[in-house]
């Protein structure tokens, strides 16, 4: 136990002493929060629109106000014709537009045949998707809240759109699992493995071998310091995430410190098997980057939707672990889903931890 | 087994795949005995030594090291010796007592006799002035002797040190193998592989590995004697003039 205390000290040193990786350590999680929650947000708020009226009453005067005061939508300019729309949207003035045509009012009233139209730039369709299925459902409601209408809109209205959990569709609802998905994929399996392989390469590994102290304690010492670290930037994120950026924590904090918990297992177990395989720092750095980092950003539904994925990527994703952390981290937390509904995503993620560190294990005392 | 013999190899071997690294070496080494284990880049020494240090396991054949077998007692075996590698390595982020406190802990040694023989160490290293920087900005003479200094620090019966002198320039050289004949006076075994010749005259006695197998073995001055010529130099040149693998292998 005294071997093992002084070697797990001897890391912690290595890990303050080392100032650019304490940075990183303890700079990076915040600084990726904001940037992915405020920075390269999905979210279509102070979207430019322009308008066109063709009714000129006081119909479409007032349904103008309306969309005016969503905190949602800046009117850039109200425009006399579709053909100037058009040239808006090729100048990039606007990223929507809505269309009122002549005669809605009476067309509607008397004979229930018009319609509202809305253009969106769909040259990033994401983006245009939301915006026309945020600004429908907003037409929607202020027709249905204007006295002319109210009859006829419970019956025109046939399809109601109701967001769940985050009807604002704000982003840095599904950011802050990503993030945590991303930091700690970075400071355990990254970090961990770079440390184990710094000492391969510097030769102290085989000074290690050739002592008494037990492999065991080699590895507990290694990854404990980085198993702190860890749990630390969780709480971090968890922290920022909620206080600073409104993401709600509606599931028990239990659950998501035991899924957190099983994450950072399976994420450090990675980084040791990397370290048994690969000679140098920078392979480790490569490997860890390229089989954990990358496939944790792209594979794990957290930037394109998996299901439109061809059959091999689909594939890949399932071995991700961070598919099925990010996932069910922001079923838990935003959802606030009772455990029963995570339980196969948890199963699935204590299978790859298991098998992980039964790999890994073996493999360190053989290739060492 | 002859009570005085410390390490004791029977028809050791090791191979991978078809290349014998070892092939079927035999030989003893005497307690408190500076040996010299050399041979040309590629000849197996790494290898053996690695065997002998419980760090690989032999294809075939057997050794005592220390009075235990290599492949039954891997533990009993690294508990009694000290190892110093090829690259200089100690841990370069901490400081110079750091590092001697870190290896006497993990053999296990006391938390007072650590602080007391450490002072006495650096004493005579004239290092106590050194003893809180940090051993990246030490001169390469100096780490090299601490790197010495922590590998016997916990008084093992033998120490390995493989070609300790790498890179490092011929007056710290000298020093270095002064520490080392001091420690084989207090009764520490020293096994030591090295390529330089000259290096080898400090040697007790000799073995010169050639592809896999031991070649000579016998005191520097009865091995120029019996190859009639002045130096250790040419010892080596007549029989690693016969080797059939190429460098590097």
């Amino acid at each position: 136990m005294k071997q093992l205390r002084s070697f797990i000290a001897k890391e912690f040193k290595h890990i303050f002493r080392d100032v650019p990786t304490m940075l990183i350590l303890f700079i990076m999680p915040v600084a990726m929060m904001f940037l992915f929650g405020y920075a390269l947000s999905n979210d279509i708020k102070h979207s430019s629109y322009g308008i066109v009226d063709m009714s000129h009453d006081s119909f479409s005067r007032d349904f103008m106000h309306k969309v005016e005061n969503s905190e949602f939508f800046r009117l850039h300019k109200e425009y006399a014709s579709i053909s100037e729309v058009m040239s808006a949207f090729r100048k990039g003035e606007i990223q929507v537009a809505v269309i009122i045509p002549a005669n809605f009012k009476q067309d509607m009233l008397h004979l229930n045949r018009s319609a509202l139209q809305i253009y969106a730039d769909a040259s990033n369709p994401n983006m245009a998707q939301q915006l026309v299925s945020y600004l429908g459902s907003f037409c929607n409601q202020a027709l249905a809240q204007s006295k002319e209408f109210s009859a006829q809109s419970q019956s025109s209205d046939l399809v109601r759109m109701h967001l769940l959990y985050n009807p604002q569709m704000n982003s840095s609802y599904s950011m802050v699992p990503a993030v945590m998905g991303l930091i700690l994929a970075l400071v355990c399996a990254m970090m961990t493995s770079v440390s184990i392989v710094r000492e391969k390469e510097r030769g102290t590994m085989e000074l290690l071998l050739a002592s008494p102290i037990k492999t065991i304690y080699i590895i507990i010492a290694k990854l404990s310091p980085y198993f702190m670290l860890s749990c630390i930037n969780f709480v971090t994120i968890l922290i920022v995430g909620h206080f600073v950026m409104g993401v709600p924590v509606n599931g028990s904090l239990f659950w998501i410190a035991a899924l957190g918990l099983i994450y950072i297992i399976v994420s450090l177990s990675f980084g040791l098997l990397v370290s048994t395989v690969v000679q140098s720092q920078l392979a480790a750095l490569l490997i860890s980057g390229m089989v954990f980092m990358m496939p944790s950003m792209i594979l794990s539904g957290m930037m394109f939707p998996l299901e439109n994925m061809p059959l091999l990527l689909q594939f890949i994703s399932v071995i991700t672990p961070a598919r099925w952390f990010i996932g069910t981290m922001s079923k838990l937390m935003i959802m606030g889903v009772e455990v029963k509904y995570i339980l196969k995503e948890m199963g699935v993620l204590l299978i790859m931890a298991t098998g992980l560190i039964i790999i890994s294990l073996k493999n360190f005392k053989q290739r060492l | 087994m002859e009570n005085d013999n410390v390490i004791i190899v029977r028809h050791l071997s090791k191979h991978f795949g078809n290349f014998k690294a070892v092939d079927n070496i035999s030989f003893e080494v005497k307690k408190g005995e500076v040996f010299g284990f050399l041979g040309a880049n590629g000849a197996g020494k790494t290898t053996a030594m690695k065997m002998l240090c419980a760090l690989s396991k032999p294809t075939s054949g057997s050794a005592f090291v220390a009075g235990y077998d290599i492949s039954t007692n891997p533990n009993k075996i690294k508990a009694r010796i000290g190892y110093m590698s090829q690259k200089f390595s100690l841990y370069e982020d901490l400081s110079v007592f750091e590092n001697i406190k870190l290896f006497g802990g993990i053999y296990g040694m006391k938390r007072k006799d650590i602080e007391n023989n450490a002072n006495i160490l650096l004493e005579r290293l004239e290092m106590t002035e050194e003893r809180n920087t940090m051993v990246k900005s030490l001169p390469l003479g100096w780490k090299q002797k601490l790197a010495f200094s922590v590998a016997v620090f916990h008084q093992p019966q033998i120490v390995f040190l493989d070609e300790p002198t790498g890179g490092v320039d011929p007056i710290t050289r000298r020093r270095f193998w002064e520490m080392i004949c001091e420690t084989a006076a207090t009764g520490i075994t020293v096994f030591v592989t090295t390529h330089y010749m000259d290096e080898a005259e400090y040697c007790n006695r000799v073995s010169l590995m050639v592809d896999g197998q031991i070649a000579a073995l016998d005191t520097p001055n009865a091995l120029k004697t019996q190859f009639n010529v002045q130096s250790m130099e040419e010892v080596f040149f007549q029989i690693a003039g016969k080797a059939k693998r190429g460098e590097g292998l």
